[in-house]
């Protein structure tokens, strides 16, 4: 019989295998998702569709989760696999952040506004 | 109508929400009017309606108007900056603009014809190069997304953390189809971070 007032259960010899880091190492600290506790939480990034990016899209505008540090390159790669017909334009376009143009190698910060500028014809 | 004050009220800018009402141009040009001026410069921008031999029916704008102002605030600064003036307006109008009438009208006044002229084609360069406006032309057996060549030439720079301004950068042809082809090679694998292209 155990004693029920240990304060860690230790399983039957048979299940050790299926022990997880911080049972076999009482020191480390448990998380839900090893990888995030170095990285930090997903960031919100709201991007919105102009003119023909609207048209390839479907979409005026759509908001999207990405790792913390992405770049505004990297929104345009997520942003391409989920609408390939953006290829017609994506050598093209460039992108503004929180309406002021920037480079795509801008690191994004949670609840930016990423705009695809498709060649611009004003005036 | 969205619009911008200028420094102390001096510049009119408006982005003109779909109407079938065109342009009033007097309003811009009574703005820019000033005792001190000896000049007012203008220039509008019209529907024509032939393109490359294609009839065109009419042209239809959509703007990111924000940003849009953002820019065209940013415009009128630097045009300040590099010429002596009295008072800017700047106007430009959305949805449909039928052959014949404006789509945009910028106005300009100085003490001399000078500034005034030149600042007047200053602001609609940079209009073409860098406010986030686009029209679609129609014709009677379909339509196309325009492009500003101004713009395809500067982008480089607007893709680069500098200045976008006329006033720092300067693109001849050549150096414009150079910077297409570098940047139709960065197909999003390689790397290579546009802004490392040479701002000129």
């Amino acid at each position: 019989m155990r004693d029920l007032n240990i304060t860690s259960v230790i399983p039957p010899f048979q299940e050790r295998g299926r022990l997880r880091p911080w049972q076999k190492n009482p020191k480390m600290q448990k998380t839900s998702d090893m990888a995030e506790m170095e990285v930090g939480p997903l960031i919100q990034v709201k991007v919105l569709f102009f003119a023909r990016a609207r048209e390839l899209t479907g979409l005026t505008d759509i908001s999207l989760l990405m790792p913390p540090r992405s770049t505004a390159r990297d929104c345009m790669s997520k942003l391409l696999n989920k609408f390939p017909k953006l290829e017609e334009i994506y050598n093209s376009m460039v992108v503004a952040l929180n309406e002021e143009y920037a480079p795509e190698s801008t690191v994004l910060r949670n609840s930016d506004e990423l705009a695809i500028i498709p060649p611009i014809s004003g005036g | 109508m969205a619009a911008e004050g200028g420094e102390a009220t001096e510049d009119l800018i408006e982005i003109l929400e779909a109407s079938p009402t065109p342009i009033d141009l007097a309003r811009y040009v009574n703005h820019v009017r000033d005792p001190a001026a000896g000049a007012i410069a203008t220039f509008e921008g019209t529907t024509r309606d032939t393109f490359e031999g294609k009839r065109v029916l009419e042209l239809r704008y959509e703007a990111y108007v924000p940003m849009a102002l953002r820019r065209l605030r940013a415009i009128c600064s630097a045009a300040r900056a590099a010429w002596p003036l009295r008072r800017l307006a700047v106007a430009h109008r959305l949805g449909t603009v039928p052959v014949g009438e404006a789509s945009v009208f910028t106005a300009a006044s100085a003490v001399h014809r000078a500034d005034a002229l030149e600042a007047c084609r200053f602001l609609i360069d940079e209009v073409k190069a860098s406010v986030p406006i686009w029209k679609k032309e129609v014709y009677a057996n379909g339509e196309v997304w325009k492009e500003n060549r101004e713009f395809l030439q500067r982008r480089n720079a607007l893709a680069s953390s500098s200045c976008c301004c006329a006033t720092k950068v300067v693109m001849d042809d050549d150096a414009a189809a150079d910077a297409a082809a570098v940047t139709a090679a960065d197909d999003g694998g390689s790397g290579a971070d546009k802004e490392e292209f040479p701002a000129v």
